[in-house]
């Protein structure tokens, strides 16, 4: 740290501000500027932080917590007052329900104006309540430090999440005396570290022991927690099979023969019939969302659960399970692995086995060729050529999210960002530049739907500035898909503001000063993904797909589990459940 | 059932919004919510009822200590307590209904507040059933205004619960040492 920033100099809140997020080693941050949040910008030059412009705060937002997925650090966006803080309302959210930790600074109008509805004057911190961790209200330069110290061992600790800072205007000008030790955070109520009791542990081991067709459900959990080798060891030892939440892919690796694929409502087939025939699941770091277990009544009702979570608001919120586990997902499998015994359940894995035979036939790559490019063809293409070395995969939301968690096989962690909750659309471009800026060296694709796309565009425009060299795949069929297969299945085919005039995006990318090129046809889509991986910058893909593809598998919002509508298959004529 | 809990908290701005937002965004229904000052200017404590079930009520104290704020929980809805509510009911009290209507006050060991040419306002303080009883005897003659404060609440006996900002948390709901209603 510099000479002047020693304890006892006088800086300005501004300052203090940058100095503190230094500290906290962030090296980027994502924001755009405006009156009440001008003077941190004018603090910015004494500062080693490098500043990324956005086009829009809600991108900024979404960055931050796309750097935040790929790195596992705490990611930051900076806004002013008044629509600036408001934009970044979807970000923040997107980021709470995902459990991303990211810290928001945001400009607010003096402290004495404060009420007095002011120009661009928001009371955001009563907006944002709801949707953050925690947040605060700064008024003085004095609470500067501590608040920042706060905010990101909030942010990320425990279940991370989002923090928002809302800073006067006046406690950025004034100054005060700057002393880092002394401003240790105050957090008395906070305490995110619990640990199971011993009895839990051996009642968990006990219906582990017990159980003859077990499955884990890994989640999100996982991954925050950093778990992956503990959660593999586990399975191996005790020969349990494991399927994936959206969040929770990557989290175990897609080639592993214990791996499953992904549940829920768009999970393949066997993957949701394993979990209704289980006799025990191990719900691991996951929080059982409603599209992961369709009708409550009817879920896995022959299991015993374990359920082992950091939130302790997680447990019996909507399944009731029999063996709660509070803690973080790593210590307590630490705990649980040396007293796991190693069963043979062969007979549960054969059987699952066979669940797999039947959906082969039904996939997509081995339906006859119909002279059409499925968006699943290109996911498929995209993942045969990117699949060595580091590759990480932002998708948007809709029908494309669900072919790619299908059809790209992830092997590693914080390899797919995505966003899962609060299923937000324009996620995925802003997303992708921060995972970009996370990690340089990695090979990152943004896989987005046309609508989605047309959301966050702007951002084209950031990462051009930025020189960032991010590839972007957009899956183009003239619909809001996901929506459309919505109407085609449940209102009577009625496409109602669904179909999409879209201008010609490739076009659009060439005027950002992004190469860009269309494909129609399969056999464009590996030269085309070869030639955007070679080029040296940004390169847009317009692929145009089929216009009315279904995702399938699907569970019907509110029904069972097990009660999938399946792709029609033109070699099987009957199938159990149809 | 109501459940009654005891929340301490950081005197600090906004942290009753906190509170009450979470109540609303899960759909908890807040019978009866007060807040109040302690022995430590730090700390502020809250009696909040709620209807829960078991389950429900076990979730709502792992989110009211997800709020960051919040410095200690304890659902005293089981544990011997006294539940204090105080209500100030104006009657109306014409010549003859005046002395029926002290009476009555009383007969509820209330206190007459204010005498007025054609009302009474009585204050009372006891437990809700108390309050509720007295109402309904008053009503014949005409209640004009009432105000309640909601119920404070606090254990029986030498048992504390005591929060503090300095990160230590000392409960002792578990202790034996009861004393009796007097």
């Amino acid at each position: 740290m510099s000479e002047d920033t020693k304890s006892g100099k006088n800086m300005t809140g501004a300052s203090i501000l940058w100095e503190c997020i230094e500290r906290e080693g962030v090296k980027t941050v994502f924001g755009y500027p405006g009156g009440a949040i001008l003077p941190a910008y004018d603090a910015l030059k004494g500062s080693k932080i490098h500043h990324i412009l956005v086009r829009h705060e809600q991108g900024a937002t979404h960055m931050a917590d796309g750097y935040a997925r790929a790195s596992g650090k705490v990611g930051v966006a900076v806004a002013t007052s008044g629509p600036g803080a408001t934009n970044m309302v979807t970000g923040i959210a997107t980021a709470m329900l995902d459990s991303s930790p990211i810290v928001c600074i945001t400009g607010q109008v003096g402290s004495k104006l404060i009420g007095s509805d002011a120009f661009q004057e928001t009371d955001i911190t009563g907006v944002t309540l709801p949707i953050t961790k925690h947040n605060y209200l700064v008024t003085h330069a004095s609470e500067v430090a501590r608040t920042v110290r706060e905010a990101f061992y909030v942010a990320r600790s425990g279940r991370p999440g989002p923090v928002l800072i809302d800073i006067t205007k006046d406690a950025q000008q004034t100054t005060c005396a700057f002393d880092y030790e002394a401003a240790k955070p105050q957090l008395p109520g906070y305490r995110p570290d619990l640990s199971p009791e011993n009895k839990e542990y051996e009642q968990a081991l006990e219906l582990i022991h017990k159980a003859k067709r077990p499955v884990i459900l890994a989640g999100h959990g996982i991954v925050i927690s950093g778990a992956m080798h503990e959660v593999r060891e586990f399975a191996e030892k005790a020969g349990i099979p494991v399927a994936m939440t959206l969040l929770g892919i990557g989290a175990f690796p897609a080639a592993h023969p214990l791996n499953l694929g992904m549940m829920g409502m768009h999970g393949e087939a066997w993957v949701n019939h394993t979990i209704q025939e289980a006799d025990l699941l191990l719900a691991f770091g996951m929080r059982f969302d409603d599209r992961v277990t369709g009708n409550l009544k009817t879920y896995a009702s022959n299991a015993k659960k374990i359920h082992i979570e950091i939130d302790p608001a997680e447990i019996n919120k909507n399944v009731k399970v029999d063996v709660p586990l509070v803690g973080d997902l790593k210590e307590v499998l630490h705990e649980l692995l040396p007293h796991v015994e190693t069963i043979d359940r062969s007979e549960w894995l054969d059987f699952i086995d066979k669940l797999k035979g039947d959906a082969a036939v039904r996939d997509i790559q081995n339906l006859p060729d119909s002279g059409h490019l499925y968006a699943a063809h290109v996911i498929n293409d995209l993942w045969r050529e990117t699949r060595e070395g580091e590759t990480v995969v932002v998708t948007d939301v809709g029908q494309h999210q669900m072919w790619e968690a299908q059809y790209y096989k992830h092997e590693k962690a914080r390899s797919l960002i995505t966003s899962g909750g609060l299923g937000t659309m324009g996620f995925a471009l802003p997303a992708a530049i921060g995972a970009k800026v996370a990690r340089p060296e990695a090979d990152v694709w943004v896989v987005v739907g046309d609508g989605g796309f047309q959301m966050t565009l702007c951002e084209l425009a950031t990462i051009v500035q930025e020189k960032l060299k991010v590839n972007i795949a957009i899956i183009n069929n003239g619909f809001l898909g996901m929506v459309r297969q919505w109407q085609e299945f449940f209102y009577d085919r009625n496409y109602a503001a669904t179909p999409l005039l879209n201008p010609d995006f490739a076009k659009l990318g060439e005027a950002y000063g992004i190469r860009s090129m269309t494909v129609s046809e399969r056999s464009q889509v590996v030269p085309a993904v070869q030639a955007a991986r070679k080029h040296d910058g940004p390169v847009l893909i317009n692929f145009r797909v089929e216009q009315e593809d279904t995702v399938y598998p699907m569970v019907a919002a509110g029904a069972s589990l097990h009660e999938m509508i399946r792709r029609p298959s033109k070699i099987v004529e009957t199938a159990a459940d149809e | 059932m109501l459940n009654t809990y005891v929340v301490y908290v950081e005197n600090k701005p906004g942290v009753l919004t906190r509170v009450a937002s979470l109540f609303r965004r899960r759909a908890f229904n807040i019978d009866s919510l007060t807040v109040g000052r302690t022995e430590k200017p730090e700390v502020s404590r809250m009696t909040i009822t709620v209807d829960a079930d078991r389950d429900q009520a076990r979730r709502i104290e792992a989110n009211l200590y997800k709020l960051v704020n919040v410095l200690l929980v304890e659902n005293i809805t089981n544990a011997p307590a006294i539940i204090r509510d105080l209500a100030m009911i104006k009657v109306a009290a014409t010549h003859e209904a005046r002395s029926h209507v002290l009476e009555l006050a009383s007969v509820f060991r209330a206190r007459v507040v204010d005498v007025a040419p054609d009302s009474l306002t009585i204050e009372i303080t006891g437990g809700e059933d108390k309050i509720d009883g007295l109402l309904e005897v008053l009503r014949p003659y005409g209640v004009l205004e009432m105000v309640r404060t909601g119920i404070v609440a606090m254990r029986r006996g030498k048992t504390v619960s005591q929060a503090s900002t300095n990160g230590d948390v000392v409960s002792d709901l578990a202790a034996e040492d009861v004393s009796h209603s007097v």
